[in-house]
């Protein structure tokens, strides 16, 4: 299958900072996979000591339908990554997100964390496909904080139902500062960690 | 239900249009794209059901009475270092940190401590990083961005509490 001539992949010197390719290598059990099983086998029995086979139940069936809920923005997300990672122009992408992008390429990574659309499965594999394609860790930081502090999806979806709106909204406004800290934090520390490494 | 139907609608249409876009340049990059997202998602299924379904029960048995009772707006800056920690132990998923936030809320909690406990769990829930964020991102970038948002909910409480909102 995989030796079809379709295959059209990343020049190998392209991908940023010789991290493999995002979400293709990744074991899919490791030991913290393992750890959280064990912590959720534990956590069902208490369950089940405290309120019967029902509480199990109970609990379960509301998870299944939030895990059928999200199976398809999952799929969405990991389209959108994998597309993102093979048209966005590679040159560009450093140019705006790259670590000589300053003060800019932190406001278009916030900007652009706070319209992105859908959920976490959408933003962690859009995040992932931009580190690919030559952002810096200070943009894509900028970018994650800010589609989870400012990002509409989970505050219309979530926040404002449980929260009310007067919360949620200062929420908000509070954090718009927030993505904007942390990638100037994350690119500073990045960049002192690694001075001593040829870019 | 209707903003969530929007967001959908959002999504599949960017996705529409990136994949119009890869179809432009040459079909073959659109079959890769497609190939590759399909196989990101099948390896990444089984961890997302691990996440999800496992939750509700972590969920349904930590002592939310007392992370709330840590809240109190008497606590000062101890009860926001104790809102941190808090958020970074309650589990991921959608609902949680916001329905104990809420609650606290309710129970008289401090607005900067609850302020700081859902930014907190908002941006490193633990269970979160090593369940949904590992499998998507390099693993160095997930830890290197949970280590520098570290301070951020002190700086949203440290807002909070001077312009005394919410």
């Amino acid at each position: 299958m995989s030796e079809l001539p379709l295959k059209d992949p990343l020049p190998a010197d392209e991908i940023a900072d010789g991290e493999p390719r995002p979400g293709k290598v990744r074991s899919p059990v490791g030991w913290s996979t393992v750890m959280l099983a064990a912590l959720v086998a534990v956590s069902a029995v208490l369950v089940y000591r405290r309120d019967g086979i029902d509480g199990v139940t109970a609990i379960l069936s509301h998870d299944l339908s939030l895990f059928g809920g999200i199976l398809p923005r999952v799929l969405a997300g990991c389209l959108l990554g994998a597309l993102i990672a093979e048209i966005l122009p590679h040159d560009k992408v450093s140019k705006s997100f790259g670590p000589d992008s300053g003060l800019k390429g932190l406001l278009i990574g916030t900007a652009f964390g706070a319209i992105l659309p859908g959920g976490p499965f959408t933003a962690y594999p859009v995040a992932s496909a931009l580190l690919a394609v030559g952002a810096d860790f200070g943009a894509t930081i900028a970018m994650v904080v800010s589609w989870t502090l400012i990002g509409y999806g989970r505050a219309v979806a979530w926040e404002l139902p449980i929260m009310g709106t007067e919360f949620t909204l200062w929420r908000i406004v509070i954090s718009l500062p927030l993505p904007l800290i942390a990638g100037f934090l994350g690119r500073v520390v990045y960049t002192r960690l690694h001075r001593d490494r040829p870019r | 239900m209707s903003a969530a139907l929007l967001i959908d609608v959002i999504l599949w249409a960017s996705v529409a249009a990136l994949g119009f876009m890869a179809w432009q340049r040459r079909r073959p990059v659109l079959v890769t794209s497609l190939r590759e997202g399909t196989m990101d998602f099948i390896h990444i299924v089984p961890r997302i059901a691990l996440g999800v379904i496992g939750s509700g029960y972590i969920a349904a048995i930590i002592p939310a009475e007392l992370i709330i009772g840590a809240l109190g707006p008497s606590s000062g800056w101890l009860g926001v270092a104790t809102a941190v920690v808090a958020g970074a132990a309650t589990p991921g998923g959608p609902v949680i940190g916001f329905s104990i936030g809420a609650v606290a809320l309710k129970a008289g909690g401090g607005s900067p401590q609850v302020l700081a406990y859902v930014v907190a769990w908002a941006l490193f829930a633990f269970q979160r990083l090593v369940l949904w964020e590992i499998p998507f991102m390099p693993a160095k970038f997930v830890w290197f961005r949970a280590a520098v948002s570290l301070p951020l909910p002190f700086i949203a409480a440290a807002i909070a509490m001077a312009i005394g909102k919410p």
